[in-house]
């Protein structure tokens, strides 16, 4: 667990030292999962890609070709084209940032909700623990889907309120799994020391509590990037989401489905390239809940 | 446990209310209207039917006469479906999205349970390894790339099945599967994480001290415990599936519930998108109580309060 407050680098370096293990640990393990390493590296590779691949391609995402329309995979176009003759590797590429981008910022969204809300829920206790979770249940019992799809019709479709309105969402889970950890260590000895101190209620929250549910909120973190990444094609594919000529995984999908029969390809490779992403992240993610879980860690 | 049952009915009502309102407004305020892509509509006309429909009364006049007459389970007319209620169209569709969600939920619980079984019983083996792929795999192909995916090698290439529709019983195949197969995911790894847990117990080295044959302790003593999770999951599980029909719908052409939800939205035909939103969210607040109470009768601690 991390500690707070340091003199000098070597005694920084001595008051860490049991933290450290503890990741190094977790680190170790995590390495000799095959199946997470492997997802790992997967999404090394497509988010580099995704970033710099379009900086070396002949085409951009946009660029139409009229005249050569839905062309198969060929020399000049590694993937092949849509029906509007673009480049559709360039798009794939392209449409990883958007996607990858939205998993990240929304994913970020229902972390910082689900974080503050669950561990100021978890740590005041009493009433208003009561009232913040009695929300939480009443949120978990209605139809999301139903509400984002009604926020992207009235917002038309706006690229920011897609972030936002999926992180929303996905906070929930977060929130529960935060209040549970803190419940726990609220009752510890470091805690009730921290309290003899006279630190503040902000202080204490901020520097003793949240970075000690780290573990959990990073696995959890790894697991709903997939779910917003997945909310986001699902709008994409009902026409809701990214609107062409921007592209995004969920869009080349849709496009794809729609000509399946004369141009496979435009199915086939964002759909593969998709699912091995969801695959990855969410091999990950069950690799880092077994690398971190303190029950597992304990036989 | 009556109590509790009384309670969490209590509480779905100021859910139920929320949800009402929140979609009432939401469409109130989307831009456009549903006379908006009618052609050339005469203005005195339009006035008149505005007036019909009473979209020129003030809002919360609207809010108060949609919520009366929703008291009464009148949903109100469609702007879109000339002469038809919102009563009408979801009578019309419910039975087509029960059908095909009942046989998704059969799919992912006859395909799901076996094979987290199978992965919990055989743990670290190739079984284990192959069935948790698999159900990986599930989950990683969400309905709107698994669907378009068999219609590509079933329909398209060996012309086994209709790419859509929904007027024979072999046209329940491709979609009931597509939907099924994500949740037989979930459930499988639900399963095997249970089993395991269960299996590891004191109670069930007992069994076998005991005696007791390898099946019997898997399912006579374990499976009980070992299904908890599923059931909880079963709720929210359900309703993913109702949820999941809007793309299945969509794809495969079918006349159901969730194609009325998104047809509704792009339409602007505000009566049926807050008439099937309710009922959705009254199918999801619903199951998730039944889940809820399920979990409760099975598990003997919660029993027993």
């Amino acid at each position: 667990m991390p500690v707070t407050a340091t003199a000098s680098p070597a005694l920084a370096a001595d008051a860490v030292e049991p933290g450290r293990s503890l990741w190094q640990d977790a680190w170790a393990r995590l390495r000799r999962n095959r199946m997470a390493v492997i997802g790992g590296v997967v999404l090394i590779v497509l988010t580099a890609l995704s970033l710099f691949g379009p900086l070396f391609l002949a085409y951009s995402y946009e660029e139409q070709n009229l005249a050569l329309g839905a062309a198969p995979p060929s020399a000049a176009h590694l993937l092949g084209t849509d029906k509007l003759g673009r480049d559709q590797l360039a798009r794939l590429l392209f449409g990883g940032r958007v996607s990858l981008l939205v998993g990240l910022a929304a994913t970020s969204v229902s972390l910082t909700i689900g974080v503050l809300w669950g561990s100021i829920a978890g740590y005041a206790g009493g009433r208003l623990d009561a009232v913040m979770m009695r929300i939480v249940d009443i949120l978990y019992a209605l139809p999301f889907t139903i509400f984002v799809i009604l926020l992207m019709t009235v917002f038309g479709r706006n690229f920011i309120l897609l972030f936002v309105a999926i992180g929303a969402v996905e906070w929930l889970t977060m929130a529960r799994i935060v209040r549970g950890q803190v419940l726990a260590l609220k009752r510890q000895e470091f805690i009730e020391a921290a309290v003899a101190l006279g630190l503040r209620k902000r202080r204490i929250v901020l520097r003793h509590v949240v970075p000690n549910v780290l573990g959990p909120v990073m696995v959890y973190t790894t697991l709903t990037i997939p779910a917003v990444m997945l909310l986001e094609a699902f709008l994409s594919f009902l026409g809701l989401g990214v609107q062409p000529p921007m592209s995004s995984w969920g869009l080349l999908i849709k496009e794809g489905a729609e000509q399946m029969e004369e141009a496979p390809w435009l199915l086939i490779y964002p759909a593969a390239v998709f699912a091995a992403t969801l695959f990855s992240l969410n091999f990950l993610g069950d690799g880092l809940r077994d690398a971190l879980d303190v029950r597992a860690s304990k036989d | 446990m009556l109590q509790l049952i009384a309670r969490r009915i209590l509480e779905t009502i100021p859910v139920l209310v929320l949800v009402a309102t929140i979609t009432f407004f939401m469409m109130k305020a989307v831009p456009g209207g549903p006379l908006d892509t009618e052609k050339n509509i005469p203005q005195e006309i339009k006035v008149q039917i505005e007036a019909f429909y009473g979209l020129d009364q003030p809002l919360w006049k609207q809010y108060a006469s949609y919520m009366g007459n929703l008291l009464r389970g009148d949903l109100g007319p469609s702007f879109k479906h000339a002469n038809r209620s919102v009563n009408e169209l979801i009578a019309a569709a419910l039975p087509v999205s029960l059908e095909l969600g009942g046989i998704a939920l059969c799919v992912a619980l006859l395909v799901g349970i076996p094979l987290g079984i199978a992965a919990a019983v055989r743990q670290n083996t190739w079984i284990d390894y192959l069935a948790s792929t698999t159900a990986m795999a599930g989950i990683c192909l969400p309905t709107f790339v698994m669907g378009p995916l068999l219609v590509l090698v079933f329909a398209l290439h060996f012309e086994q099945f209709n790419a859509s529709g929904w007027d024979f019983a072999r046209d329940r195949v491709l979609p009931a599967l597509t939907l099924g197969l994500v949740y037989a995911g979930y459930i499988a790894r639900l399963t095997r994480g249970g089993m395991l847990e269960v299996l590891n117990q004191d109670f069930i080295r007992t069994a076998r001290a005991k005696g007791a044959s390898e099946t019997r302790v898997v399912f006579r003593h374990a499976l009980r415990g070992g299904l908890l999770p599923v059931v909880s999951f079963l709720g929210p599980g359900i309703a993913g599936i109702l949820t999941g029909s809007f793309v299945i719908e969509t794809i495969f052409n079918i006349p159901g519930l969730g194609r009325h939800f998104v047809t509704s939205v792009f339409n602007r035909d505000a009566t049926l998108t807050i008439g099937t939103a309710l009922f959705y969210a009254a199918l999801v607040v619903a199951l998730n109580l039944a889940a809820d109470i399920a979990q409760a009768m099975l598990n003997p601690k919660q029993r027993a309060n």
